[in-house]
């Protein structure tokens, strides 16, 4: 049993209520030792990566109590993956809080932050149902917090709708749970993708009830139209650094599609036949034209974003809902490359905020270093945009490339070009008048000069910009390892084997059956 | 019994629902905590009705499937915290804005 696994949840665990004891008043000290934790927390996934990479699975029981009796943390190929992508993010996030000088404007940014991630990660590297609902709420309560960091009315207002939403998207989550549970007598992951191959084919009514539920749940998550209405304004109204650290939490979602229905619902299951294409393909499809319509209409350069996430999401879900091995690879690729462009250009549009009365998309005088963030915005824009050379245009192509052989293909076609025009324009629109018809207005005689961004927070979406520079150039080993990870994925038998049959407390009770 | 559980779920669900629908603040919490009342029944009755028997395995014959109760419980504290945590936001943006829809302001409203 490797022990390792559980530190991505318990490192943050600790540090959180330790910079609330320990480092109240104490800013400096809070920065330190929160940047050293996700500096270690890379660490720790980067090990926790490569010791999965070779397609092993890492398993660890809580309390040494055997599956499916106890809650057990699985690490296979995707979530040490996801775990290494959300500390790499949040690396950058945090440095460019610090240098932005935003985790200043209110209390206990740090020890939310830590508290985000440890649900984060809890979330990723869950094998139980139950156990994915509570660090679901983990993340959530954290998130509740940092999104009304800072204060303001108009904050508190997003706020609210934003807890309103997530908090009846838990309850169905319950509901989702308490079926699954009354139909199977199960929470177990594994376990559960074993039961439900058994049941009869006549009495399915309930279980399916659950499997659409539950996607509905998580569709919430990843922000799905039409369930998608909480995004924009909680992600425009939010502090930049924590819509940015949200960037993963959309993927949350995401991945827990992708676990639950390769897992427990895979396509070629009777019970639940038909779910799959039906539902989610069009669905997805719908989310990419209107968040690439949004970033057309949009107003204001923070509701854009919000708008280029819901369409970048959107672009996940078509590869995801293709449900064969080369979709989920491609969506892997893109899920990468969508969190970080998405992550950085939300701390892009912070530093346009440097010196402009709001976020408008009107003409108004430069911006304090309008040059170097015009060209982190060009960069983010293709990025996000798909145009060549960077990692949105490939992972666009892996998401072409494996919707060529399904009888869709003219739809998925039709629509993820046609949205990426739009969003080229929109993108377009927004930098030209950000950017260029800023020269034309001249700046009041009586305005205070203000001060450029600090180097920091440029280092900070510099790095995540870098990122995706290396996701373009590495893309041929990336592809590798997402397909292997697909692979992995759809052969879900070594999974269920290391989870289900390895030793612990209660593991004879199975074999006996007298308890 | 089972008419009895399952019509007070789907009594609290349907009120609930109608209440989340309202446009202010103070209704729609209502409506999300007689939601959570719902769920919470559900989950207990997903682990089969049973009167009058211990949660426990022992020599009785019958026994209350125990998990389902502490599911109920994690899912108790959970709806609780979360409940308390919206009441404090949506007071927060009240008397902050003098407002409580739960809408998006209108550009004029923001202004």
């Amino acid at each position: 049993m490797i022990h390792w696994l559980i530190l991505p949840i318990v490192l943050p665990a600790f540090i959180a209520p330790f910079i609330v004891l320990a480092a109240r008043y104490q800013i400096g000290i809070q920065r330190v030792i929160s940047v050293a934790s996700m500096v270690a927390l890379i660490v720790i996934a980067l090990g926790l990566s490569w010791s999965a990479s070779d397609g092993s699975i890492l398993l660890y029981q809580l309390g040494d109590w055997a599956a499916p009796f106890g809650i057990v943390l699985v690490g296979d190929r995707l979530s040490t993956m996801m775990v290494l992508l959300a500390a790499v993010l949040a690396l950058f996030v945090l440095l460019y809080a610090i240098g932005s000088k935003w985790d200043e404007r209110g209390r206990h940014f740090h020890a939310l932050f830590q508290f985000q991630i440890m649900g984060i990660m809890g979330a990723f590297l869950t094998g139980d149902l139950f156990n994915l609902f509570v660090f679901f709420e983990v993340l959530l309560i954290a998130s509740y917090g940092l999104m009304i960091h800072a204060g303001g009315t108009v904050r508190l207002r997003a706020g609210v709708q934003y807890v309103l939403f997530n908090l009846l998207g838990s309850t169905l989550f319950l509901f989702a749970l308490g079926a699954i549970y009354a139909e199977t007598g199960t929470l177990n992951m594994a376990d559960l993708a074993q039961r439900v191959q058994l049941i009869d084919e006549g009495a399915t009514v309930g279980i399916r009830v659950a499997a659409v539920l539950l996607l509905m749940v998580f569709a919430i998550k990843a922000a799905v139209v039409p369930l998608h209405f909480w995004l924009p304004s909680s992600y425009a109204e939010a502090p930049a650094p924590v819509a940015a650290l949200f960037a993963i939490m959309t993927k949350v979602g995401a991945y827990a599609i992708i676990r639950v229905y390769t897992l427990i619902f895979p396509p070629d299951l009777t019970v639940t036949a038909g779910l799959h294409g039906w539902w989610l393909l069009p669905a997805a499809l719908v989310s990419l034209a209107i968040g690439m319509i949004g970033i057309l209409a949009a107003r204001h350069l923070d509701r854009l974003v919000a708008f280029a996430v819901i369409g970048s999401m959107g672009m996940v879900m078509v590869s995801i809902a293709l449900f064969t091995p080369e979709g989920i690879g491609a969506a892997l690729y893109y899920i990468v490359h969508s969190t970080l462009a998405a992550g950085a250009l939300f701390l892009i549009s912070d530093l346009a905020r440097a010196g402009r009365a709001n976020l408008d998309l009107t003409a108004q005088p430069p911006m304090a270093g309008a040059n170097l963030t015009a060209a982190m915005f060009f960069v983010g824009a293709i990025a996000m945009a798909g145009l060549p050379p960077l990692s949105g245009f490939v992972g666009k192509l892996l998401i072409l490339d494996a919707s060529f052989d399904t009888p869709q293909m003219v739809w998925v076609w039709a629509i993820v070009l046609g949205a990426s025009l739009i969003s080229v324009v929109g993108f377009a629109r927004a930098g030209s008048i950000l950017f260029w018809k800023a020269n034309s207005v001249a700046a009041p005689e009586d305005t205070p000069a203000v001060a450029r961004p600090s180097a920091l927070s440029y280092v900070a979406v510099g790095g995540l910009l870098a990122l995706l520079v290396a996701h373009t150039v590495f893309a041929g080993p990336a592809t590798t390892y997402t397909t292997a990870m697909a692979k992995q994925l759809f052969t879900p038998d070594a999974y269920m084997t290391t989870v289900l049959t390895s030793k612990g407390k209660m593991s004879d009770a199975k074999s006996q059956g007298d308890h | 019994m089972e008419i009895l559980v399952a019509s007070a779920i789907g009594i609290l669900t349907a009120g609930g629902l109608y209440l989340v629908l309202r446009l202010r603040t103070f209704p729609v919490i209502m409506g999300i905590s007689l939601l959570t009342y719902a769920v919470n029944v559900f989950l207990f009755a997903s682990g089969r009705l049973t009167v009058g028997a211990p949660p426990i395995l022992s020599d009785a014959t019958t026994y209350t499937d125990p998990l389902p109760q502490a599911l109920v419980l994690t899912a108790i504290v959970i709806s609780f915290g979360m409940t308390a945590v919206v009441v404090m936001i949506a007071l927060g943006a009240y008397l902050g804005g003098d407002d409580d829809h739960v809408d998006d302001p209108t550009p004029e409203d923001a202004a």
